[in-house]
C-alpha cells in the first residue's frame, strides 16, 4: 500500500488508434516520452497536435526534433500559465473521440490534470506520464497560495512567509499537496528539513 | 420542554461551560479503559430521554452561541461552506431532513408547515420566519444547505455516491478537528482519510466504505470519534492553526481543569431520498476536565485511556505537548478501582 493514499499515480503514454484526435500538452522534459510513445504511429501522428512549453534556452536543435515528430501541428508556449490557457480553450472545443496526453514534471501534471478534470476530462480521456522534476505543487492552507516545484519540507510560503510542513495529503481538485504551519506550537523551532521529491 | 440557551463564547474570552445537566448528557466515547480504532458504527436509534441521542438531530443549551460562532467563521472565511454544482438536489434533501427532524422533536423552538411545495419555517431561538418554495433556490436567501446548516449545530458534509465510492462534494465545516473542507472537497472516502495513521493498515476504511455504500434510507447510523482541544474552541481549523496551535503549549498543572477539553464528535450518516447522496454530520461536544471529573467513572477511565494511548495516535490527535501534564492531573482522580463496562456514568 502506498504511504500517501491520496497521492496521484501517473501513467505511461500509449496513444490509442481508436481516438479521432490526439492533444498533447508537455514540458520539454516530457518530449522524450512523447517521442517514444508516438514512434511508428504514422496514422495517429497525422491527427495529433503538440502544445509544448519552451524555455528560452531550448531554441537550438529545437525545430529538427519537433519536425521529426511528424505531427499535424506544433504550438510553442513560453510558460505553464500560458499553455494552461490554451488547454482550457482546446478542451472546451474538443469533439467526442479526443484524447488528451500530458507529460512533464509533477507540478505541471498537477495543474494540467486538475484543469482537465474541471473541464470534465478524466479517466480514460486523459493519459499522463511523469518526466523531469519530482518537486511537488503545494498549497498553503493558511493563505491558500500555491507553490510549484517544492522539493523540501518545511518550506517557506512564497506568499505569506509561514514555514510550512508538507503533509502527505493531495487534492486532485486543487492539484496540490497541503502545506501546514510547521512551528505553530513552538515558534521558530523547525523540524530538520527533509526531501519530499524522492 | 424548553431548552435554556446560554450566552457564551468559543473564542477570545472563552466563556463556554456545561451546565450540570449538559455534563450528565455528555456523549462520553470510551466504553472500556483503552482505545484503538474500530469500525464502531451502530444504528442511529433513539437513545434514553435527555441523552445526546434521544433525537436524530440534537439541539442543546449551546445552540444559539454555536450558531453565532459559525457566523463569525463564515464571515472570515467563506470557503468553509462549499458545494459542487451537481449537489443541489442533495442540498434540498438535507434541508428537508433537518427541518422535519427539528420541528418534530423540538416543537417549542421550531415549526414547519408544508402545503405541497410551499413551506413555512419558523426558528424561534434565532428569530427566523421564512416562507419558501421547496426545490426553488430563488425563494431562500442562501443556498438550501447553507441556509439550514446556519441553523443547526454540527458540521455537515454531503457525500455523492458513484464508482463504488463516496465523494465529499459539498459541506459546511466550521467546528472541525483540524481538517479542511476547502482542501478535501471533491475527494473520495479513501483519499480524505489519507492522513489518518494506523487505521488504513488494519483495513478500517475499506470496511467502513463497503458498509456505507449499502446504507439504506430510513436507517441512519452513527459513531463516536474523539480528540482533545485546548480552550473551548470550536473552530480548530488547519486554516487558523498558526493562530490556535500555540494554545497547546499553555497547559500547566494549575490550569488543566479549565483549559483541557475532551472533544467528542457524534458522527451520523443518513441516506437521502432524492439524490441518493449521504449526509455525514459531525456534531462536536466539548467538556472541560474539571467538568468531566465530576463523574468518577469517566475520570478513572479517561486517565487510563490517555496514559496508555499509542504515541502515533497521540501525535495525530495533537496531544503530545500536554498529554503528560493532563495524565498527571487526572491521576489524582484515579484510585485504581475497576470501572463498570459501557459509556454511562455510574
Amino acid at each position: 500500500m502506498p504511504v500517501v493514499k491520496s497521492r496521484p499515480v501517473w501513467g505511461r503514454l500509449a496513444p490509442s488508434p481508436f481516438a479521432r484526435r490526439h492533444l498533447v500538452f508537455c514540458e520539454v522534459a516530457g518530449l522524450g516520452a512523447v517521442e517514444r510513445a508516438f514512434a511508428g504511429t504514422d496514422s495517429i501522428r497525422q491527427r495529433t497536435s503538440l502544445n509544448l512549453i519552451v524555455p528560452p534556452d531550448f531554441a537550438p536543435a529545437r525545430s529538427e526534433r519537433l519536425d521529426a515528430l511528424g505531427f499535424e501541428a506544433v504550438h510553442e508556449f513560453p510558460s505553464v500559465e500560458t499553455v494552461l490557457v490554451r488547454l482550457r480553450v482546446s478542451l472546451s472545443q474538443a469533439a467526442m473521440g479526443t484524447l488528451l496526453y500530458l507529460a512533464g514534471g509533477e507540478a505541471f501534471l498537477d495543474q494540467a490534470t486538475c484543469l482537465a478534470e474541471a473541464c470534465g476530462v478524466a479517466g480514460d480521456g486523459v493519459q499522463t506520464e511523469h518526466c523531469g522534476s519530482t518537486g511537488r505543487r503545494v498549497q498553503c492552507v493558511h493563505c491558500k497560495g500555491m507553490m510549484a516545484d517544492v522539493t523540501m519540507s518545511p518550506v517557506v510560503c512564497d506568499h505569506c512567509g509561514l514555514h510550512l510542513t508538507v503533509r502527505d495529503h493531495y487534492s486532485r481538485r486543487l492539484g496540490a499537496f497541503q502545506g501546514v504551519c510547521a512551528d505553530a506550537e513552538a515558534p521558530g523551532v523547525l523540524p530538520e528539513p527533509t526531501r519530499i521529491d524522492a | 420542554m424548553t431548552i435554556p440557551f446560554k450566552t457564551e463564547t468559543f473564542r477570545d474570552d472563552f466563556t463556554f461551560s456545561n451546565s450540570e445537566a449538559a455534563i450528565r448528557r455528555f456523549p462520553f466515547p470510551f466504553d472500556r479503559d483503552a482505545y484503538m480504532y474500530a469500525v464502531n458504527i451502530e444504528q442511529h436509534m433513539p437513545g434514553p430521554a435527555k441523552s445526546a441521542t434521544e433525537f436524530p438531530i440534537d439541539i442543546d443549551e449551546h445552540y444559539v452561541a454555536e450558531m453565532a460562532d459559525r457566523d463569525l467563521v463564515l464571515k472570515a472565511d467563506p470557503l468553509r461552506c462549499q458545494s459542487l454544482p451537481h449537489m443541489m438536489t442533495a442540498e434540498w434533501d438535507l434541508l428537508e431532513l433537518l427541518m422535519t427532524s427539528m420541528a418534530r422533536d423540538y416543537p417549542e423552538h421550531f415549526s414547519l408547515e408544508r402545503s405541497g411545495r410551499e413551506w413555512h419555517w419558523i426558528n424561534r431561538p434565532l428569530g427566523i420566519d421564512q416562507r419558501f418554495t421547496f426545490e426553488d433556490p430563488a425563494t431562500l436567501p442562501l443556498s438550501p444547505m447553507e441556509y439550514i446548516t446556519r441553523q443547526c449545530q454540527g458540521d455537515f458534509c454531503l457525500l455523492d455516491q458513484r464508482d463504488d465510492n463516496l465523494w465529499m462534494d459539498a459541506g459546511i465545516v466550521t467546528t472541525q478537528a483540524d481538517w479542511s473542507l476547502d482542501f478535501d472537497l471533491g475527494m473520495n472516502f479513501i483519499e480524505w482519510h489519507g492522513p489518518v495513521p494506523l487505521a488504513h493498515e488494519i483495513g478500517v476504511f475499506e470496511r467502513a466504505l463497503k458498509f456505507l455504500l449499502n446504507l439504506q434510507q430510513g436507517r441512519p447510523v452513527r459513531r463516536l470519534n474523539w480528540t482533545m482541544t485546548i480552550n473551548p474552541r470550536l473552530d480548530t481549523s488547519p486554516e487558523n492553526y498558526h493562530r490556535w496551535g500555540i494554545d497547546r503549549t499553555t497547559v500547566t498543572p494549575d490550569n488543566v481543569g479549565d483549559k483541557v477539553h475532551l472533544r467528542v464528535e457524534l458522527q451520523a450518516l443518513w441516506r437521502l431520498p432524492r439524490s441518493n447522496a449521504i449526509v455525514f454530520s459531525i456534531r462536536c461536544y466539548l467538556i472541560k476536565m474539571r467538568e468531566l471529573v465530576t463523574q468518577p467513572k469517566w475520570a478513572r477511565r479517561l486517565h487510563r485511556v490517555l496514559r496508555d494511548l499509542p504515541g502515533e495516535l497521540a501525535d495525530y490527535k495533537g496531544l503530545t505537548n500536554y498529554r503528560e501534564t493532563t495524565v498527571a492531573w487526572l491521576s489524582k482522580y484515579d484510585d485504581g478501582a475497576p470501572t463498570s463496562p459501557g459509556f454511562h456514568p455510574d
